[in-house]
């Protein structure tokens, strides 16, 4: 049976080790919550994407994770959030291939397309918070979408 | 007006309690001797720690002399700040916390503080507050010294490892001739990376390596940066005139690749080593014959 504990934590994210940190928090508690390997390491490379973007892009923030559950359904909530400039065009930041921060421009994109649900709120001069949930198996039914 | 009158008679608090650990030395030695602070850290023998305290107090006296109670820099802890690391760093290997140790120093401060009361008793309560005070700010700063050496010792420590860590992590080991591998280990950040693409370009040099095999098996996530250092490692190797294969990309990790939409088409992988080996092989036109016509293959 799958406990929260573990799993519920606020991580810094100020330079590339805490960058580590993270993708080791998110490996440890998706592989407590009951994830596949697969969906382990889709989640922790998305979360290793966010994490970046945070880092590089926002200048520095940090990660909530939370345990959430549905029916019977459990998932891992991730939340990046960073008190930067902030994405003036969201639509151009999710397109493959548009970076203004030398890398490939795969994150973003990347992200949403490794876990269930994505959702990213910005406001220019607030900063940015992108919220990521992934399920431990299939994602439950009323969400099922393809 | 303290600062006046002591002035006219004794000196400042700070002279009177520097005054006070030169004529006291020994005293304060022997007593701290006695403390678990050195009197677990030197073992051997008693007078090992009494000379140990000695040092201590000889450096809180020039420090006092200096005015400079609050100073966790002052020239009198330079001398000592050597043998207080020891100290700090034996107290650490003995499972010691910060705060433990931080306790222990603190149980430096009474012998000392009696002490001086005792050879004050004559003097007047205002002159007595004033001097303890000091002596209590000194002890305080000396906590301060300790701790701080023991922190600075283990981030030079941690950079000491860091730097171990790139080197450790990237061997450039020779497969066959003309054939060199990488096997990379663990978070492939940028400085890793960097060091990982001298280590290969300089070894392709050296061995007139026509395949460089760059093994990702000991890497846990494959994300686009990753991606992108392994890419342009590639596009120097080509440069140099041998090509690059990458292995050991295990399933989770192809399927995380595809999902994320990175394109390492222009990349040769192979799922292990064995197969980028035996590929390298093939170009070369070296193939591998069993030791008999009817004998097992390989693979």
């Amino acid at each position: 049976m799958p406990t929260s504990a573990g799993v519920e934590a606020c991580l810094p994210i100020g330079s590339d080790l805490d960058l580590v940190w993270v993708r080791q928090h998110v490996r440890q508690a998706a592989a407590r919550l009951g994830f596949g390997l697969v969906e382990q390491t889709k989640l922790v490379t998305a979360a290793s994407e966010l994490a970046r973007n945070t880092l590089v892009h926002g200048g520095g923030g940090r990660m909530d994770s939370a345990q959430v559950t549905r029916g019977r359904a459990v998932g891992l909530r991730l939340a990046f959030s960073d008190d930067g400039p902030g994405i003036a065009d969201l639509e151009l930041a999710l397109k493959d291939g548009y970076t203004s921060g030398g890398g490939l421009g795969m994150g973003l994109g990347g992200a949403r397309r490794l876990v269930h649900e994505f959702s990213l709120e910005s406001t220019v001069g607030v900063g940015t918070t992108v919220t990521v949930v992934s399920w431990a198996s299939a994602p439950p039914r009323l969400r099922e979408e393809f | 007006m303290p600062e006046q009158e002591a002035a006219g008679t004794q000196g400042s608090p700070a002279d009177e309690v520097g005054a006070f650990l030169r004529r006291r030395r020994e005293q304060i030695a022997q007593r701290w001797a006695d403390e678990s602070m050195f009197r677990t850290v030197f073992t051997v023998s008693r007078d090992e720690a009494a000379e140990a305290a000695r040092h201590v107090v000889d450096a809180l006296a020039e420090v006092a002399d200096a005015e400079r109670m609050h100073d966790t820099d002052a020239a009198g802890f330079t001398v000592v700040r050597e043998q207080l690391a020891r100290m700090g760093a034996a107290r650490s290997r003995a499972g010691f916390t910060t705060a433990q140790v931080s306790a222990e120093v603190e149980g430096l401060r009474p012998p000392a503080l009696n002490l001086l009361i005792s050879d004050l008793k004559d003097a007047p309560a205002e002159r007595v507050r004033d001097c303890t005070t000091a002596l209590t700010v000194l002890m305080g700063t000396l906590r301060l010294v300790v701790l701080d050496t023991a922190l600075s010792e283990g981030q030079a420590l941690i950079e000491r490892q860091q730097l171990q860590l790139l080197e450790v992590a990237t061997p450039v080991i020779k497969l066959w001739d003309g054939i060199v591998a990488v096997p990379l280990i663990g978070t492939l950040d940028s400085a890793r990376s960097q060091v990982v693409m001298e280590t290969l370009l300089e070894a392709i040099v050296e061995q007139h390596a026509r395949f460089a095999i760059l093994d990702i098996t000991g890497v846990p996530t494959v994300d686009s940066l990753v991606a992108q250092h392994l890419m342009k490692t590639v596009a120097a190797a080509r440069l140099m005139g041998a090509e690059c294969v990458v292995s050991g990309i295990r399933p989770a990790i192809a399927q995380t690749i595809v999902h994320l939409g990175l394109d390492l088409g222009t990349v040769v992988t192979r799922a292990s080593l064995a197969d980028a080996l035996a590929y390298a092989l093939h170009e070369l036109g070296a193939g591998i014959v069993g030791p008999a016509a009817d004998g097992a293959r390989l693979r």
